[in-house]
This record gives structure tokens, sequence and C-alpha cells, in this order.
């Protein structure tokens, strides 16, 4: 029961950390029909420049001037990079972004090396906030749900109450439409791609040092976003939502459920032996496969619902 | 055997809460020429698409020489004999003229899926291509990128394309669009010529060609078919008249 | 009879130059190819030098496998993010079946192995791919990368087939040779290479004059029209995607044979990366620009590596470059000269390109120093490295060659946009003039 509680709130944690990232990544897949590959890139380099400022100013500076600076990346992106590919279609987008992808690893390794950072959780909430049987719920964890919370009510107003906000829901849905009406949509664009690489860079600054911060961060964080955007649905922050607290939960009591495949057929009654074929793929418990879950989502969603759960169009 | 070539009973076609297409039952008779006219918005080039299945429809039944094709995918109706042209344009950019149409030629000479056969040493396809580029007279152009063509040569091309396979029904959709005066005549010439003994189905605007190359006239207003008939009867019904000039208000 | 004999022998001597002259491009190649560990061969040991036939035999594997995923990505429009996976598992394959002839399981001469890898590929190529093509655009290559991922990470927890973390390791000197080799030199490894290397290079250039390499072409270009000449274009892709993993298993094989292990790096993500940008860095539009790219990606991976951390980086940016600047690659730089060569107006680019070469060479220079000063200031202290030009030490600690290399790479920068301008309008300029004369004739 106290591993159940205990992972659940982990899970809360990770999957709403999860929905920052995926959210913007949503908003701009929707929007621009662009898989941005460099958006887990963003998440990176905001974990890196808190660091940095943690270390010469402070961690609460860090936590406004980081998310900026990625923003502002993400802003010199769109308007320099994109929009010179986007005549050559969306396949050239996608390889456009997976190179940045690529030269932003390789740039990270080369200016803070390929060890990871000592990015530590601020000394004011390094401590116990409550303890559920004997684990120690951290109030950095409350502090990442506050956070997470606080982004996403700001977006919710953003886009339900301010005109720039209408115009982007309209373009989530209907992209040529809205230009059509006289929006000024490369404009959209810029504000929505620049947003989103500064929710990412958010992500990473409270992410950053609750897991850790290293050059290989991105490479294994972005395929689970793209898991999350995809599972969620095109065109669907609430199917988003939900995809990322069902990633964080799945990812989360993966990993404290000792049980394999072997278990379940001895449910009914089969026994699984080291002579049967395949033994060792029955055998593997929950755990051990736990980095393969998103993937194995992934396929499955795209295979028997590519509109994902509550996307309004097909990926 | 004598069924109709096209046969549609109470087709209805709607987009999410929009109906395009509010009942239409038609009868296209083999070897016709039957053009299909209307205002823009009638739903015209949904109903080529519904035929052509390349959207299914949302309730009633299409038949082809006597069997149901609705609810079929593209390629196997184009498989059973009906072909179609596009309204924008719809070529290979990036392969030749002659490649274009080689293209549209190999289902039907039976190649399938074959990584077999060498294409250059297949005498019987390419002499085949070689006619058909002849016959709408782009044998000049044969070597250039379909995407360099000018307009009415790559209408031209769609043409070829659409009739590659030897379908008996052709479905063009306003194949003169955009053209000249000189070169819309120039095409129904080679329309009526590459169509002989086939059932031919065009949507048209310009009035003229559909005067001059139709049998049948069908006229379509917001998804519902409110006249068919000769070319000169439709000239001359009233309820054709005021549904494209409107009424008069006294 | 005289008079026939002779006759037999002209035409055949008239087919076989006219032939060479039609081919002399990809001759010329494999002559270079088979002579070329020579040129470097160590006469005094009578030794090949080992690191020259390594890298020309990864070049071949590199070649195969990069033509393999041209298949997908340049002629049948499908951009896929795991086909290491092919190459991968058809070398496992190959793996486990050398080691089951060693142990005498069954009898394959090791010039026919290959063909396992090949079996292999297409087998798996078969049950991913009917899958896969199941979707439009990106979805596939969502597809694809989920499954790269879940084979790499199967790889590496599963024993059975795949060894785990260690890999399958194998023995190429399985005994049985149809030329009575052993296979213990390289340099018979890599005629081996080069061998199925031709044979696989002109397999998938006579799959490109087929009905299905057209149609895949047609199913790039516009995807309805091809349903509409009455072909189902997801079984056109369907059989692309098989056949393409059919010659990556092929190249799985030679990686096997080469190395005699075969590990997770094999199916992982960066070599699947590194097909897309071997392909798309040599030229997706035409059939030989693969070729180019795994030559110059195989050279900088096993040169510049050497003398750089940061090989990486400059591939990354070369990659970018071409997306943004030149989406047919090398290959279709090279190519854009075409009508200018035909015209036999390519002396008028011969100032052009000269003036263009030393900014061009500035703005090389300066960036590849401001990279190798960052390179060396981390990592490269970390390895306890100096930076070395010649006999030169180079302090990255210092100002002043971060300063040289802004300037060099600003001042080069902007002189470069400068005659770039001025290229692109001689180029503008012949190419109208060539058109008014095709226009005249």
């Amino acid at each position: 029961m106290e591993v159940f509680l205990v992972s659940l709130l982990n899970g809360l944690v990770y999957g709403m950390l999860l929905f920052m990232l995926a959210s913007g990544l949503t908003l701009i897949f929707s929007m621009m029909g662009v898989l941005n590959f460099a958006h887990a890139s963003m998440y990176m380099l905001g974990a890196y420049f808190a660091y940095d400022i943690s270390r010469h100013i402070g961690f609460w500076p860090a936590l406004v001037v980081a998310p900026l600076m990625c923003g502002l990346i993400g802003a010199l992106i769109e308007m320099y990079g994109l929009r010179r590919v986007h005549k050559n279609g969306h396949v050239a987008e996608l390889l456009f972004t997976f190179g940045l992808a690529f030269i932003i690893d390789k740039a990270v390794q080369m200016i803070w090396g390929l060890l990871p950072v000592p990015y530590r959780v601020p000394a004011a909430l390094d401590h116990s906030l409550f303890s559920i049987y004997g684990t120690n719920f951290l109030a950095y964890r409350g502090f990442m749900l506050l956070i997470s919370a606080l982004m996403f009510c700001a977006i919710w107003l953003l886009l339900t109450r301010t005109r720039i906000g209408l115009v982007i829901q309209a373009a989530l849905t209907h992209p040529e439409m809205v230009g059509a009406l006289g929006h000024n949509v490369p404009r959209v664009f810029t504000i929505v791609f620049a947003g989103g690489s500064a929710l990412a860079g958010l992500a990473g600054v409270i992410g950053g040092n609750y897991l850790v911060t290293e050059p290989s961060m991105a490479f294994a964080m972005g395929p689970i976003v793209f898991v999350v955007v995809v599972f969620g649905g095109l065109g669907s922050l609430p199917g988003c939502f939900i995809a990322s607290l069902i990633m964080g939960f799945v990812q989360t009591f993966a990993v404290v459920l000792e049980y394999s495949p072997a278990d379940l057929l001895a449910l009914i009654g089969v026994k699984v032996t080291a002579a049967t074929p395949l033994a060792e793929f029955l055998t593997i418990p929950l755990p051990r496969i736990g980095a393969l879950l998103p993937y194995l989502m992934l396929v499955v969603i795209l295979l028997f619902r590519p509109r994902g759960l509550m996307g309004t169009r097909d990926t | 055997m004598n069924e109709p070539a096209i046969r549609l009973r109470n087709v209805h076609k709607s987009f999410g809460q929009t109906q395009i297409i509010l009942g239409i039952s038609l009868d296209i008779l083999r070897h016709e020429r039957h053009a299909i006219i209307g205002p823009n918005g009638a739903g015209k080039t949904t109903l080529f698409n519904l035929i052509s299945g390349r959207f299914p429809v949302s309730s009633g039944s299409i038949e082809l020489d006597g069997h149901p094709i609705d609810g079929l995918p593209a390629h196997e109706i184009n498989r059973r004999g009906l072909s179609r042209s596009f309204q924008v344009t719809s070529i290979f950019p990036r392969m030749t003229v002659f490649e274009n149409v080689r293209c549209g030629l190999l289902w039907s000479l039976g190649y399938r899926y074959s990584f077999w056969h060498l294409l250059g040493g297949q005498r019987q396809l390419n002499e085949a291509a070689e006619r058909l580029l002849e016959d709408v007279n782009l044998q000049g152009r044969r070597d250039v990128p379909a995407g360099l063509l000018t307009y009415a040569e790559q209408r031209a091309l769609e043409i070829a394309i659409t009739i590659a396979g030897g379908a008996e029904t052709i479905l063009l959709d306003e194949p003169t669009a955009g053209m000249s005066r000189g070169e819309a005549d120039r095409a129904v010439a080679l329309i009526r010529r590459v169509t002989e003994g086939k059932t031919l189905v065009m949507v048209e605007h310009d009035m003229s060609v559909v005067f001059d190359l139709a049998d049948v006239v069908t006229v379509l207003v917001y998804g519902q078919v409110i006249a068919t008939g000769a070319p000169a009867a439709i000239r001359a019904s009233r309820v054709v008249q005021e549904a494209y000039l409107g009424t008069e208000v006294h | 009879m005289n008079e026939n004999l002779a006759g037999n022998a002209t035409s055949a001597v008239i087919g076989a130059t006219s032939f060479a002259r039609r081919h002399w491009l990809w001759l010329a190649a494999l002559t270079i190819a088979l002579v070329l560990p020579w040129l470097f061969f160590d006469w005094t040991k009578a030794r090949h030098a080992g690191f020259v036939v390594s890298m020309l035999s990864q070049m071949g594997i590199m070649m195969v496998f990069a033509l393999s995923y041209n298949m997908l990505i340049g002629q049948a429009g499908l951009l896929s993010f795991g086909h290491a996976v092919f190459l991968g598992l058809g070398g496992y394959c190959t793996a486990h079946a050398l080691n089951a002839i060693k142990d005498g399981g069954f009898w394959l001469p090791v010039e026919l192995v290959p063909l396992v890898g090949g079996i292999g590929g297409l087998t798996f190529a078969v049950v991913f791919g009917y899958v896969a093509t199941r979707q439009r655009a990106t979805a596939f290559a969502m597809i694809t990368l989920g499954i790269g991922e879940l084979v790499a990470a199967c790889a590496l927890l599963f024993k059975t087939f795949f060894g785990g973390e260690g890999g399958v390791s194998t023995n190429r000197m399985a005994g049985v040779s149809l030329f009575g080799w052993s296979y213990a030199q390289s340099i018979q490894v890599y005629y081996l290479i080069v061998a199925w290397t031709v044979i696989s290079v002109w397999l998938m250039l006579f799959l490109t004059k087929t009905p299905l390499g057209r149609m895949a072409n047609a199913c790039r270009d516009n995807f309805e029209r091809a349903q509409f000449v009455g072909y189902d274009p997801r079984m056109v892709r369907f059989v692309q995607f098989s056949l393409s993993g059919f010659f990556a298993g092929i190249a799985g094989a030679l990686y096997a044979l080469s190395y005699e292990i075969v590990t997770y790096d094999a199916v992982a993500a960066p070599m699947s990366a590194n097909a897309l940008l071997m392909t798309y860095i040599g030229g997706v539009g035409v059939f030989a620009g693969p070729v180019l790219g795994a030559v110059l990606i195989v050279l900088l991976q096993s040169g510049v590596s050497l003398l750089s951390n940061s090989w990486l980086v400059y591939v990354g940016v070369l990659f970018i470059l071409m997306v943004a600047f030149a989406p047919g690659g090398i290959a279709g730089l090279i190519f854009m000269h075409q009508p200018i060569w035909r015209a036999r107006r390519m002396g008028r680019l011969a100032a052009p390109y000269a003036r263009i070469l030393a900014p061009g060479l500035l703005v090389v220079a300066g960036f590849i120093l401001l990279v190798e000063l960052c390179s060396f200031l981390t990592i490269g202290a970390a390895q306890g490295k100096t930076f070395k030009l010649s006999s030169l030490t180079v302090d990255p600690q210092t100002v002043g060659p971060w300063v040289i290399g802004a300037v060099l790479l600003a001042g080069g920068g902007l002189w470069l946009r400068r005659e770039g301008r001025r290229f692109g309008a001689v180029w503008q300029a012949v190419m109208e003039e060539i058109k008014a004369v095709r226009g005249n004739a």
C-alpha cells in the first residue's frame, strides 16, 4: 500500500514534468506540422543554463532567466532556420530539427563536458515536506508540482482569455483557415515556437536537478515526449495532459512492480521453465523493460489509433 | 447487359455536420457523354470523389457496371474499369512525360509489383506508351520532367494518364479549366477522339464545351439533381435558369 | 565462315566499348576500389596497411547500407528512423549462421554467407514493414523510431539471440570457401566485400528500372495518382521496404564478417542516424548520391576522428547546411551543373568558383578553430590533451585564438556572402543564356 501511494505521488510529479515538455511540443506539432526533434534539446539547455546561472547568481533568478534564454533561442531557430526550410516541405523541417538536435547535443558536450554536472536542488527546498509510511516526500517535489500547476493554469488562461490565445486555439485544429482569415500566422508561429521552447526550458530548470543533468538527457527524454504527444493526440491539450500522467504513472509503477509475463501466464495455469521456448523473453521482470514501455506504447497506439487518445486529426 | 455504366441510388454525403450531397439518384448509360454542371459548391467534385472511391458515402449505393463499388478502395475501383482526372492537375512531377504515361499502363498490362522486369526492354509496353504520347501530341516533350510542362501540356498529360489503363468509364474533372479558347478547343477535340466508344462523365463550367461534347447534361445544385436531359432541353429549362441566375424580384 | 567469326568478334568488341563508354564512371570506381589497397602496401614488410583496408571495407559496407536506405527515402519518399534494425538483425543472423557452420550444423561457403544476412533482413523487414507501411509520412517515421528503439533495447536485454551486452562473436574462418581462401587476411575480406558491394549496387540499380521501382517513385511523387492508375500505394511501399531490408541485411552480413562481432551498436539509433546522414549529404535524388555520402562520412569518421573529437559536429553542421541550402545533397549540387557542362560553358564558372574559394576556406578555418577551441577547453582538458597545430601549441585558455577564430568566421562570412551573390549572378546569367540558345535551336 505504501509503495502504491509513494509511486502515485512520484508518478504525478514525473507526469507533470512530462506535461510541461509535451504541451509545448503538442502546440508546435499541431499548429505547424513540425515534429520538433530539438524540443528535448531545449529541455537540456534549460537545465544547463540553470546550472550555470545558479552557480554564479542563484537558483531563483535561474528559474526566470533560463526559460527566457531558451525561448529566445527558439524564436531565432524559427525565424532564421525553420522558416527558410519550410518551403521544402514537412520532411525537410523534420530533418532540420533532427540535425539541430544533433548539433546541440554535441555542442553541450563540448561546452560542459561529457560527464553529468552537479546541478543540485536548492538548499531552501532540500528538506522533507512530509512523510508517508516512512518515505520522505521532498519539498522540492512539492515545488515542482506547484510550478507545473501554475504553468498549466497560466497556459489555460492565456489560451482561453486572450486574443492571441484564441488564435492559437483555432490554429491548433485549423491552421490553414487561420491564415486565410488574415491573422499574422508567421508571427503566431514564432510566438508558439518560442513559447514551447521556453516551457521546455522551464521543465529543464526544475527537472534537471531532480533527475540528472548530462549530455544524453535530451536523447533519453526526447522519444518519451514524442510518445506522449502522439498518445495524447494532435490538436488536443487535455489529451496531452492525460497522456503525460499515464506515461508518468506507467514509468514509475513499472520500476516497482516486480512481475514478468511468466507471472501473468502462471495466473492462467501455464508454467514457464528454463526449457520453455522464448523463456528469456517471458521471465524478464517489468522493471528491466521499463525503458522499452514508451516505445511499445508508441508502436501500439500508431497501429490501432493513430489519432491518439483525444486527437482531432490523424498524425 | 443493359445496365448503366454508373448507377447512383440515394447517395448522401456529409462531412461532420455539413451535408454536401443530399440524396442523388442518377444513371449514366454506357457510351454516353454525360456532363455534370452546376454553380460552385454544388458538390460536383464531391460526387466524383464518391464515385471514384476517394471518400466513402455516408449512405446510399453506387454501382459500376452493375456491381456495387461504394466502400471499395480507390485502386480497386480503378482496376474495375473506372479512371479519373483531377481538377488540380495530378501527375508525377519528378518523372519524365514518357514515364508518367508508362506508369499509367503498367497495371493494365499485368506487371503488378514486379521487380524483375527491366522496363527498357518491354517492347509492347513502350510502344503503347509512345502511341499514347502521339495521341495527346506530347511526343515532342517525351523526356522532359512533367513538372516543367506548361499548364495546357500538363492537362493533356493528365488525360493521357487517365485513359492509359484502358478504362471503359472515364471521369474528367474540369478538363479545360484555366485554358484559353484555342487550348480548350484543342482539348475538346482530343477528349472526343480518345473517349470514342467509352463512357465519359465530365464536370465542366465552360458551357460551350458542354454543348459541344455532351449527349446528356445533369444539373447539380446544393447537392441535389434538379434536372437531367439533352443539352438543348437543359438550356431552355426555366428551373435551370433560375438556379443559375436566380429568380426575379418583383 | 571466317566473315561470321570476324563479324561476331567485331560486334562483341563494339558492344564492349560502348558498354565501357556508357558506364565509364562505375568501371573507374571499381578499378580504383580494386587497386587502392595496393597503393598503400608496405613493400618492405609485405603487408597491407591495415588502417586503409579497414577503412575501405567499411566504405563498402556503408555504401550498401546507404543505398538500401535511399530505396526508402529517395526513391519511395519514406523517412525511416530505424533502418539500422535490418543491418543489425542481418548481422546477428549471419553471426549465428557462421557459428552454426563452424559447429558443423550446415554447409555454406563463406562467399555465400551474406545471403543469410540478406534473407534475415528481408524477413524482419516483411514483419515490421507490414506494420509500418500502413501509415503515412510522420506516423511512419514515428513507428520506425519506435521499432528501432524497441529492437535496440531488446538487443541489450536479451541473451538468447542478441547475446545481451556482449553481443554475438563469430569467426569468419569457418572453413568452407569456394576459392580455398581462409579469410584470415583482411585483404581477402575486403575483396569479398567489394564483390558483394558490386552485386548489391547492380541489383539496386536494376530495381530502379523495374515496374516496382518506378511505381515507388510514383507513390512518392503523388500518392493519390498512383491509386488512380490501379496501384495500391501501401503494397508498393511494403514491397520496397522489404527489399530495402534485404540489402541492409547484406550490409549487416558484411559487417559481421568484417568485425567478427555484432553488438547492439549495430541496431542502435546512432547507426540509423548514420544512414540518414550519409544518404542525405550524398544526395537522395541521384542513385549514386548515397555512395558519395558513404565515402565522405567514413572518411570523416576514420580520418577526422583521429585528429579531432568533434567530427560529429562537422557532420551535423554539414547536414543542416544541406537541408537548408542544398536538399539535393552533394550529388544534387554536381548534377545542377549538367546543363552547363552540356552547353560547354563550364569555363565561365572557373573564375567565380576561385573567388568563393578563399572566403570559403576562411569561414571553414574559423569555424573549425572555434569548435576545436571549445572542445579542447572542456573535453580535451579532461582527457589531458593539448591543442596542437603541427608544431604550434594553441592554448584555449587565452583570448587570442578565440579572437582569431571569431574574426576568420565573421570576416570570412561577410566576404563569402558578397562573393556568393556575385557567383549567383553569374550562374543566373549562364543559365539564361543556355535557355535562350535552346529556345532558338
